[in-house]
């Protein structure tokens, strides 16, 4: 395989933003929409050839005995700064990215189709598909980087995109506070892995250039990752707060990924980012950009392997996360935001698993590094059954016109395509067998069992947890009481129009096979593959409290009942911070406002007024006080002009004169 | 002393004479023809200055264009826009005496310059003037690109001329 | 007793400062432009001597004068011009009363 279709990949999305932005508004809806399909259409083959031939081909740049070898199909330099501080932009393919590829182009793809549908009478349909194919570009260009470098430019293009649309109905005040709000979190926490990347590179590019870590670019994902084991020699003994420098970098790098996939105390942007169009939550804030923080972690696996602290860091972060986040899903009324909250809780899931897995093997465990490959193998699975849900979510609200589910019910019978393929999605996330969900999630919960079985059990709950949130809002949707505006207005709810269904079907379809393909013959920590056996005990009990929950789902919202009345009052308090999503918001409100404004803003705003702006003020006064005393010299006579230029020119001469005597 | 040099003092005494005295009056004359009148005899001095320094091409287009063209634009500016023996009026003392301060100043310290200057009496007149330059070395020098000719800054004068009679003519015209 | 450098160069200062007293002190503009017209003679006639008494073998100042004499020809057409067309707007041309695009 050459470079002209990695290139192609990146460059057609590219292209197609360029013109679909700079000319879009002189198409009409139906050719821009043709155009950005097609494209993205294309795209997807050429990214399914590449990922097959990668996985496929025996080809001794990707494969060498059965190890499957992380391969640079282009890699120019971009910016040369010193001899090790080189920033160049490239084209990585591993079993990752190759799988990455194959995930985003695949959505994305269905996106596009489905928002055909979805989008058809809103303005600004050319710059919507602009926008989505910016995303994607840049979701492709960040999973493809050779280097932390051209990773951390595409991380922020993403967060810059997923800002655009959220803030697409920009007509909105909370669709503009929202994108608002998702930006400056996000780039909050990018400035931890800006300074991050930067403690990594310096103590990296400080490494003697004829030392073991040859002379390649201190950001080369390969060089870092291949070479773990001497940089964490180099920088061991730089300790930082009784940290080695090395924890503290990984632990930045990993804020970063804490903002992008949401996890606590950086998750409030998510919910939020819900007022963008549902098929924009389901491409980026559910499938592909919010797992970046995993994906950036599997990235720098190596490292963080050998800094063990931090993955007990990642670890903790994903489990307060998932259990925060499955508890408050019980409690919104919003079906996307419950979709919001069940996604940070299974991206939580994956960080768990990967904060589980060791690339050392450990006394009595089988596989050390099944928690990486589970944790891949979750990511590809959610990506398709989260943006099924999310798709059913909005095929849902373009046919009731409402979020809430408190506006829906008993919406099986108007809408029997949406009723399956959403039951499917439910089954998959809630891992019930044979969907895909119950083979990652069984994977996971035996690597978070091995590592401890505290984890495990933990992380079995939270998924017990989400079978019971999920089948609530199943059941609110599509059983619970018919609404009885349906039966009075001539506007029944129907299933929606081709374009958005068949994105349904393809997706639900994908949901009920995906957990047959051995995954792990093709993502492992180390190339090498992995016959994954589905552990017994593991899978039944997860299997008993799966259906355990969904059966209490059903005894409690199946039909309508005070039952759920009941248990909400029997600690409203509760039900409350969870509606409120324990009142985060407010929290960051309170830090915000009352103590950083009151405390540094005032002083800095004092600062402002008196010493910068009085500095001004005080120049300004000056210049004019000098002004008016010697305007009476500007008179407008051109001889009294004259004749100071004489008197001017016969002193200076005198001076001279007198300076050379 | 030869005779040359003699009829040169003389002819020199007599030029600078002209020069120092008209232009003074022509700068303190209250009546403005007459101001005219004296600036024509200063240009029409310093030509003879050229003649005698050996420019007599310099000396003949001194003539033709200061006191053949310039003059005339004078008189006929003044004609237009002052009545016959209007005097000017009477000048502000304190101008007058800036006036004359910073003139006879900046005159003292120029003299002075040339006073102290070291080369000021290295060389003469006689030993300095050689053949005369003719017509024709100064038509070259005007048409030529080389190091000492001139053709780009005469292509601009001759176009500055024209800019200059299309813009006298726009400025001046009735409307 | 021979003519050299000096005897030229005092004539021409007494011009230029005459044409500086002038300049100063003049009401009406066609008179501070004579005024004008003795400063800028001083100048060329200073080129001229140090051209034939520095530099006899070359003729650059006297080019140079040339070249003076054509654009002081041009400025005083334009002058006139301008003032002739002041004298229309304003009824004279004193200097201090046209002011009507001064502020």
């Amino acid at each position: 395989m050459g470079i002209t279709l990695p290139i192609l990949i990146l460059a057609i999305p590219f292209t197609m933003f360029l013109i679909l932005g700079i000319v879009g508004v002189k198409m009409s809806r139906k050719l821009a929409g043709i155009l950005g399909i097609t494209a993205l259409g294309a795209v997807a083959v050429m990214a399914y050839y590449v990922a097959f031939t990668y996985f496929f081909s025996g080809d001794p740049r990707f494969i060498v005995e059965g190890v499957r070898q992380q391969c640079q199909l282009f890699d120019v330099t971009w910016l040369a700064f010193t001899d090790r501080l080189v920033v160049n932009i490239g084209f990585l393919l591993d079993p990752i990215s190759a799988m990455m590829l194959v995930v985003i182009t695949t959505i994305s793809f269905m996106v596009h189709l489905y928002s055909w549908g979805y989008m058809e009478h809103e303005p600004g349909f050319q710059r919507y598909y602009a926008f989505l194919a910016l995303f994607t570009f840049s979701m492709l260009g960040l999973v493809v980087a050779t280097n932390i470098f051209q990773m951390y430019i595409f991380w922020e293009l993403v967060g810059v995109s997923s800002y655009l649309l959220i803030g697409f109905f920009y007509k909105l005040p909370s669709a503009v506070s929202a994108s608002k709000k998702a930006f400056i979190v996000t780039r909050f926490a990018d400035l931890f892995m800006l300074i991050g990347i930067l403690v990594l590179s310096y103590y990296v590019s400080n490494a003697p250039a004829d030392g073991p870590l040859g002379s390649a670019s201190a950001f080369n994902f390969l060089m870092l990752n291949s070479n773990a084991g001497v940089i964490a020699n180099t920088v061991l003994g730089a300790t930082f707060m009784s940290g080695s420098v090395l924890t503290w970098a990984m632990v930045l790098i990993f804020v970063g990924g804490m903002g992008k996939s949401a996890m606590m105390p950086l998750h409030i942007w998510l919910p939020d980012a819900m007022e963008g169009p549902t098929p924009v939550s389901a491409l980026i804030h559910a499938a592909t950009m919010v797992v970046a923080g995993v994906y950036l972690v599997a990235r720098f696996f190596p490292l963080y392997c050998i800094v063990p602290d931090s993955l007990t860091f990642i670890t903790i972060v994903g489990a307060i996360t998932a259990f925060y986040a499955a508890v408050v899903a019980c409690a919104q009324i919003d079906i996307k935001r419950v979709l919001a909250f069940s996604t940070i809780s299974q991206i939580a899931f994956m960080m768990v698993s990967l904060g589980c897995a060791y690339n050392q093997p450990i006394e009595g465990v089988h596989y050390s590094g099944l928690g990486y490959m589970a944790g891949m193998f979750h990511l590809f699975t959610h990506a398709m059954f989260k943006a099924l849900l999310f798709l059913g979510a909005g095929a849902l609200i373009h046919a009731v016109h409402s979020n809430n589910y408190t506006e829906m019910g008993g919406l099986r019978k108007y809408m029997p395509i949406t009723h399956w393929t959403f039951l499917i999605g439910c089954l998959a996330i809630a891992g019930i067998w044979p969907f895909s969900g119950f083979f990652s999630k069984d994977e996971m919960l035996a690597a978070m069992f091995n590592r401890h079985w505290f984890w495990g059990a933990w992380m079995t709950m939270v998924a017990g947890l989400t079978a019971f949130y999920m089948f609530r809002l199943y059941y609110m949707i599509f059983w619970w009481e018919e609404n009885p505006k349906y039966a009075k207005s001539g506007h029944k709810p129907h299933d929606a129009p081709w374009q958005m269904s068949l994105p349904l079907i393809i997706l639900a379809a994908v949901s009920c096979v995906a957990g047959f393909i051995p995954f792990g013959e093709f993502v492992t920590f180390n190339g090498e593959p992995y016959h994954i056996h589905i552990e017994g005990s593991v899978a039944a009990t997860s299997l008993t409290v799966a259906v355990v929950s969904i059966a209490l789902a059903t005894f409690m919202y199946a039909r309508k009942n005070n039952r759920p009345t009941m248990v909400k009052n029997l600690w409203p308090a509760l039900w409350t911070a969870a509606n409120r999503r324990f009142y985060w918001d407010e929290i960051y409100m309170f830090i915000t406002h009352k103590i950083i404004f009151n405390i540094i803003c005032r002083g800095i705003a004092w600062f402002d007024r008196h010493i910068i702006d009085g500095t001004m003020n005080g120049l300004a006064a000056m210049t004019n006080f000098f002004s008016v005393k010697i305007k009476g010299m500007q008179s407008g006579y051109i001889q009294t002009y004259v004749m100071w230029y004489f008197f001017g020119a016969v002193a200076l001469a005198v001076i001279t004169w007198l300076c050379l005597l | 002393m030869d005779s040359t040099s003699v009829a040169n003092i003389i002819l020199y005494s007599v030029t600078a004479l002209i020069v120092v005295v008209f232009s003074v009056m022509a700068v303190t004359t209250r009546k403005i023809l007459r101001a005219a009148t004296y600036l024509l005899f200063v240009l029409i001095g310093t030509s003879l200055f050229y003649f005698q320094l050996g420019y007599q091409f310099l000396g003949a287009v001194q003539i033709a264009v200061y006191a053949g063209g310039i003059m005339v634009l004078f008189v006929f500016a003044i004609l237009l826009t002052h009545k016959p023996n209007e005097a000017a009026p009477v000048l502000l003392t304190h101008r007058s005496k800036m006036g004359v301060l910073v003139s006879v100043a900046g005159a003292a310290l120029l003299l002075l310059a040339i006073f102290y200057m070291p080369i000021a009496h290295d060389m003469t007149l006689a030993g300095c003037l050689g053949s005369d330059i003719t017509i024709k070395e100064i038509g070259r020098a005007f048409t030529g690109t080389d190091k000492f000719q001139y053709l780009l800054p005469f292509e601009a004068i001759s176009v500055l001329l024209l800019a200059c009679i299309i813009g006298g003519v726009t400025v001046a015209r009735k409307r | 007793m021979d003519l050299d450098m000096l005897w030229y160069l005092v004539p021409s200062v007494i011009m230029f400062a005459a044409g500086v007293y002038g300049f100063m002190t003049r009401k009406n503009m066609i008179a501070m432009l004579i005024s004008l017209e003795l400063m800028l003679n001083a100048a060329d006639l200073n080129f001229v001597v140090f051209n034939r008494f520095l530099f006899p073998g070359q003729m650059e100042g006297m080019v140079f004068t040339l070249f003076a004499i054509a654009i002081a020809a041009a400025e005083t057409a334009v002058a006139i011009a301008i003032i002739v067309n002041i004298y229309r707007a304003i009824g004279n041309t004193d200097v201090n009363d046209a002011d009507k695009m001064k502020y």
